[in-house]
């Protein structure tokens, strides 16, 4: 007899994403496919809507040929994965020194009040925002510094820097396509 | 203008494709080392050059190539740490999404150096952007017969890929970058085995800056004696400069070493001064972990010397006058900049980056974090000076790694120059978490 089970549909990767991934584990020997993991971390981030899910990092694991625990000790310890569902566009606003001496304190007030998000907090009421601090971008000539993605939005010292991020953003139906991605469609932003 | 070796034509349009970047003289120094030279005499050049590694430690990269362990059989690695995470430094990130040839060129050039067939670019995951103009210069690189099987037709096989990290300051020591590139979490490994005995997948293998691989292509192509002479002392060659904080122009600067810091902070050729008209109040010239200076000697030494931006200048005088070069990472605070709110960001910085093996650190950071958090809200106590102090001298020489002299650095240099401001915090409170509020100078705590 077997236990009835109400567990989510067990994702899969896109036939694009597994071929990435087929192409990524190449590069290393072939008894250290384990060194593919954050680069495969990476893809499913993208892929399942900007988070990585426990049965997404099983799944990872699966790909993997690891046991699920090897990708949760890394999925906790580097602090680009989210662990959590996020909004359409995660904005990590880099809070160290440099930023901090060009202003990214008042930056983070000023998204916080635009976005009704909080650093550290559940998505905006309109799903469309979380706030995240992160630690130095390797910016800091072109503070304060905020990255979406794969993008950096830089020197957003002024109103109209922000609003045109934060514009772009409002305005985007998909996120861009990754470079596997562009021979077919991209997955549309996720809406969590 | 000093010389540009490895950003002369940074700003080329189309430099970022493998047509341009040939035309500009690209691979010359693959062409020159591969048919021209063996592995050891590439070796030999870098020794000359007297180029030290250029990610912050400052060991000379030739020694560190020279360690490389060479037994029969065994494949061996080159890993460039292009985990460029340091506070201040943005340098490899701007010399990678430009001249992202010129790393390739350095990372071919520097492999066969080395005997290694496969190499990576370890690039922190931040710039996942960076990694997609790697791998197309890489995927160029192999279509026009520079990478792949027979390269040039040598019989030198090489493969180079990309990996990128996942969000970690420490997977910049590379022992933790080797793990991370393994798949796993970036904890430092102990050392002995070092990494030119034992490093990925237990390997012999060499890990370098960004900047320092650049470097060897100008070195091949021109001879590392030509190198040499750039520079000043034991300080050879150029040196990227990412300068940032209150400056008028911020930016990447690559100097000829030896460039007096004055020079560097007001002359038009490079910083243009303190911005908004301010003056100079601190320094840090290497990234977060290395000592602050006041302005009196950032500019001079204790001696009344010009301070020049050389490892051995900024060095004079130790911890208790001097700091060092670093990363490169220049940071200037102008004189309305509170110091112990400074400190307290990097002690939350490395609180955050810690990787949480070694107790001293794990603890420690926390402790500095802490501690320095009240007192810059205004709960300080007078104890906590002495206790900041003596938790940072507790960490230092008690971790697997350098993570912990980092942390503890900036916070006894800051107590060391700017003590005053510290218990100005504790004694007048709320003027000192004023917003917006200034130190007056330590007349007021007279």
């Amino acid at each position: 007899m077997s236990f009835p089970t109400d567990s989510p549909p067990k994702p899969q990767f896109s036939e694009a994403a597994k071929a990435e991934i087929d192409r990524i584990c190449k590069q290393y020997p072939a008894e250290r496919r384990k060194s593919a993991m954050l680069p495969v971390l990476h893809i499913a981030q993208a892929e399942f809507g900007g988070w990585v899910a426990p049965e997404v990092q099983d799944l990872v694991a699966e790909v993997l040929g690891v046991k699920p625990i090897e990708v949760y000790e890394v999925s906790t310890f580097y602090t680009m994965f989210n662990l959590k569902p996020v909004g359409k566009h995660v904005l990590e606003i880099c809070r160290t020194g440099p930023c901090q001496l060009r202003g990214s304190d008042e930056l983070t007030l000023e998204l916080e009040r635009i976005t009704g998000a909080k650093v550290g907090g559940g998505p905006s009421a309109d799903g469309l925002f979380t706030l995240k601090e992160v630690e130095c971008l390797a910016a800091c000539g072109f503070a304060p510094v905020v990255q979406v993605r794969e993008k950096y939005y830089e020197q957003l010292d002024t109103e109209a820097s922000v609003n045109a991020m934060l514009s772009e953003l409002r305005n985007m139906v998909h996120r861009p396509a990754l470079p596997w991605e562009e021979k077919g469609l991209p997955n549309a932003v996720a809406n969590n | 203008m000093g010389r540009k070796l490895l950003t002369e034509h940074i700003n080329v349009e189309g430099i970022d494709t493998f047509e341009v970047y040939r035309k500009h003289g690209g691979y010359r120094s693959v062409e020159k080392a591969i048919k021209t030279m063996t592995p050891d005499e590439v070796v030999e050049e870098v020794k000359k050059s007297g180029l030290r590694g250029r990610g912050g430690a400052g060991f000379p990269t030739g020694m560190k190539w020279s360690f490389l362990a060479k037994p029969e059989g065994v494949p061996r690695y080159l890993v460039c740490n292009a985990d460029e995470s340091e506070p201040g430094t943005f340098k490899d990130r701007q010399l990678m999404s430009k001249l992202p040839h010129l790393l390739v060129e350095g990372m071919i050039t520097s492999s066969y150096a080395l005997g290694a067939n496969t190499s990576y670019i370890y690039i922190r995951g931040e710039l996942l952007y960076v990694l997609r103009i790697l791998e197309k210069a890489i995927a160029e690189a192999y279509a026009n017969g520079f990478l792949g099987k027979n390269i040039l037709g040598s019989g030198y096989d090489l493969d180079l890929y990309v990996h990128p990290g996942g969000g970690a300051y420490i997977c910049g020591e590379e022992t933790a970058l080797l793990e991370s590139l393994e798949g796993k979490r970036g904890n430092p490994r102990n050392k002995p085995p070092f990494p030119a005995v034992q490093g990925l997948y237990a390997r012999p293998t060499v890990v370098n800056n960004v900047e320092s691989i650049a470097a060897v292509v100008p070195i091949v192509n021109d001879g590392g004696d030509e190198y040499a002479k750039i520079g000043v002392g034991k300080s050879t060659g150029t040196k990227l400069i990412s300068a940032c904080g209150h400056l008028n122009k911020p930016g990447i600067y690559e100097i000829e070493l030896g460039v007096p810091v004055e020079e560097f902070i007001y002359s038009d050729e490079y910083c243009g001064g303190i911005w908004k008209g301010r003056d100079l109040k601190a320094v840090v010239a290497g990234g977060s972990s290395v000592p602050i200076l006041p302005k009196e000697l950032i500019l001079k030494t204790a001696a009344g010397e010009n301070r020049l931006m050389t490892y051995e200048s900024l060095s004079d005088g130790g911890f208790v006058t001097g700091t060092m070069l670093g990363s490169g990472g220049f940071i200037a605070m102008d004189d309305t900049t509170c110091i112990v709110r400074n400190t307290w960001n990097f002690s939350r910085f490395y609180h955050h980056e810690s990787c949480g093996q070694c107790s001293p650190c794990r603890e420690g950071t926390g402790w500095l974090e802490k501690i320095l958090h009240r007192l810059e809200h205004g709960h300080g106590s007078e104890r906590d000076i002495d206790v900041l102090a003596s938790v940072a001298k507790q960490i230092e020489g008690n971790t697997i790694c350098p993570l912990g002299e980092a942390a503890a650095w900036p916070v006894s240099a800051a107590i060391r120059h700017f003590r005053e401001e510290f218990e100005w915090h504790i004694r007048y409170p709320q003027e000192a978490t004023r917003p917006g509020a200034v130190f007056p100078g330590k007349a007021v705590l007279a």
